[in-house]
């Protein structure tokens, strides 16, 4: 810029500012871009740092398959068997109700409803994933407890089958509506030319367009799935939290997530106990990056795969 | 049987039966927010929104748990919105496409499956104890703001990815600098679907009761007069007097569902019919 016409010669300082701190704010940009990597490795080194103190005295291996979990007894047993076993049945009964309804509700709303109930349906299952777990917990407390406990003839209602139920309609707005998105990229060509080849509707959708979109329907069950691992509130007040290994779901069971959220509070600051609550909050971790990871890369591939 | 008639009744039967599942699932999302209303409006009132608990918590209204509430959902903001949009904005309009790149997304979609407890133990490790805020308002909003973090990144990107790029590069052909189109074309044009979605992510925070459990809340607080102070809040005062208690209060525990079920209900509503609007309004 040579021989700045006088009149000009004021307008020069902003953009020349503008140019100054765009390097700066893109630099602040930048640094926040990649802020998800840094909070998710410093959630994973601050768990392992939590947890070092019961890594390094009880041993990692030991605490996952320990059989027993006596956190304050004067031998004091550090087992996470009793939540592990207790997590799978909640997870079990949760997917059992919450993939067959789920998948099927998304198949309707995608390819048997009209351009209107589909809108309808759509902003109600994503109204329904708004309402707080600790809501679900209360309607579960409620409404379930009592019944399970008349309906299966047992002595408690506060059993891992009673939070399972809970938290399928937890998993259930995560399933229908990642399910319905990947049904709903499938090409329209392909739906037309099976329609003309003479199939059905109904032949249409399993012969070709549920295989079509089958790797997001894997990643929808998947993010479930994880949703239903990691739900705390849900099973904190409805699965009963027993300390013993639960053989069947009808028994009262504790969760990874139920025992660290019903025990940090009332723990020792720096003690064994609330380490290997850590070293069971870093098991959670691992277990949930590892399914999140799976769908994730299903869901990259899936999208690679219909852009034309 | 034709196969032809066959087909025609499988058709039938099927779709029936995919039906009637849809039915179950919208009909279960309508009966619990309805049951929460049912059970709830009877408690709530002008005195139960506006007066102090009473009688060890059995009486009276909850504003200091609203407050409280609002307080968290306040500060939470503070932190993950001028984060996530400019996260956001990098992703939109700076991140090269590489490898790199991809990994900060995986992250991002990650960090939305990280089970709430285990931010607790986070936030507890680091807000709590590393940085010494103790159980604070500060230290349950930055604990909820990395909860809402990838909701509100997500949202800000697939705005930002809405806004043509004629508009960009009219802008920079006049002589803009990137960063001065980002803050006066993009952003102005992207500023409904930023707010809603992080709008929707705030109100997920609002319900949010493990991130809180350990670094925020306390059974029993008066309003915090500062952001360094514990508090009480809605999520956690419906757990604690379900659950806890030892007496029966069902006023608290429904009104306190109600209001916070109504509040989230609004927002979404207010967000959806907003959405919409927009929709209509804008055709690029």
């Amino acid at each position: 810029m040579t021989d700045t016409p006088p009149h000009m010669r004021q307008r020069v300082g902003r953009p020349a500012f503008s140019r100054a701190a765009e390097p700066v704010v893109k630099a602040l940009i930048k640094i926040a871009g990649w802020s998800a990597i840094a909070i998710l490795a410093a959630i994973a080194g601050y768990l392992f740092a939590g947890a070092l103190r019961a890594i390094d005295e009880v041993g990692m291996r030991a605490m996952v398959t320990g059989e027993f979990w006596y956190p304050t007894s004067a031998t004091p047993q550090f087992g996470f068997l009793p939540s592990e076993i207790g997590s799978l049945w909640v997870t079990v009964v949760a997917l059992l109700l919450s993939v067959p309804l789920g998948v099927a509700t998304a198949v309707y709303i995608s390819e048997f409803a009209s351009n209107r109930v589909k809108d309808v349906s759509k902003s109600i299952i994503e109204f329904m994933a708004a309402i707080p777990s600790v809501v679900l917990g209360l309607i579960g407390i409620a409404l379930l407890v009592q019944n399970v406990r008349a309906w299966f003839d047992l002595d408690t209602g506060l059993t891992a089958f009673t939070a399972g139920i809970m938290v399928a309609i937890l998993a259930l707005p995560t399933i229908v509506s990642i399910s319905e998105d990947a049904l709903h990229a499938v090409p329209m060509d392909l739906r037309h030319g099976s329609s003309a080849l003479g199939n059905t509707r109904w032949q249409t959708t399993y012969k070709v367009v549920v295989p079509a979109a089958s790797s997001g329907i894997f990643a929808a069950v998947m993010l479930g799935l994880g949703r239903a691992i990691g739900e705390t509130m849900v099973v904190l007040m409805l699965a009963g939290n027993a300390g013993t290994i639960p053989l069947s779901p009808f028994e009262p069971a504790r969760t990874l997530p139920g025992t660290i959220a019903g025990e940090l509070g009332e723990v020792v600051r720096g003690g064994l106990h609330y380490s290997s609550l850590f070293a069971m909050g870093l098991v959670l971790f691992v277990v949930t990056f590892l399914i999140n990871l799976a769908a994730d890369v299903v869901l990259e591939r899936q999208r690679k795969r219909w852009r034309r | 049987m034709s196969r032809v008639a066959r087909a025609r009744a499988t058709e039938r039967i099927a779709k029936w039966i995919l039906g009637a599942c849809a039915v179950v699932s919208i009909g279960s999302a309508l009966f619990l927010i309805g049951y929460v209303f049912y059970k709830g409006a009877g408690y709530v009132s002008w005195e139960f929104l506006t007066q102090p608990p009473r009688n060890a918590m059995t009486e009276g209204g909850i504003y200091p748990v609203i407050v409280g509430s609002l307080q968290l959902v306040f500060w939470t903001a503070m932190f993950a919105l001028p984060l996530g949009i400019m996260a956001g904005i990098y992703l939109a309009e700076y991140a090269p496409r590489n490898r790199a790149t991809r990994t900060a997304r995986l992250a991002i979609a990650n960090m939305a499956g990280v089970p709430s407890i285990v931010y607790g133990l986070f936030g507890v490790a680091l807000f709590v104890i590393q940085m010494n805020l103790g159980r604070s308002i500060i230290a349950g909003a930055l604990t909820l703001a990395c909860v809402t973090l990838p909701v509100v990144i997500t949202a800000t990107e697939e705005a930002l990815r809405q806004i043509p790029t004629d508009l960009r590069h009219a802008s920079l052909a006049l002589g803009a600098t990137r960063l001065r189109t980002i803050t006066r074309v993009i952003l102005p044009a992207a500023g409904p679907g930023i707010i809603t979605g992080s709008i929707l992510g705030l109100s997920r925070a609002a319900g949010e009761t493990a991130p809180i459990l350990f670094t925020a809340v306390a059974f029993f607080a008066p309003i915090a007069s500062s952001p360094f102070d514990e508090t009480m809040a809605l999520p956690y005062h419906i757990y604690i007097m379900a659950t806890q208690s030892t007496k029966d209060a069902p006023n608290m525990v429904w009104g306190s569902a109600f209001v916070l079920v109504a509040a989230v209900s609004i927002l979404n509503v207010i967000v959806a019919a907003w959405r919409s609007k927009q929709r209509r309004k804008i055709r690029w």
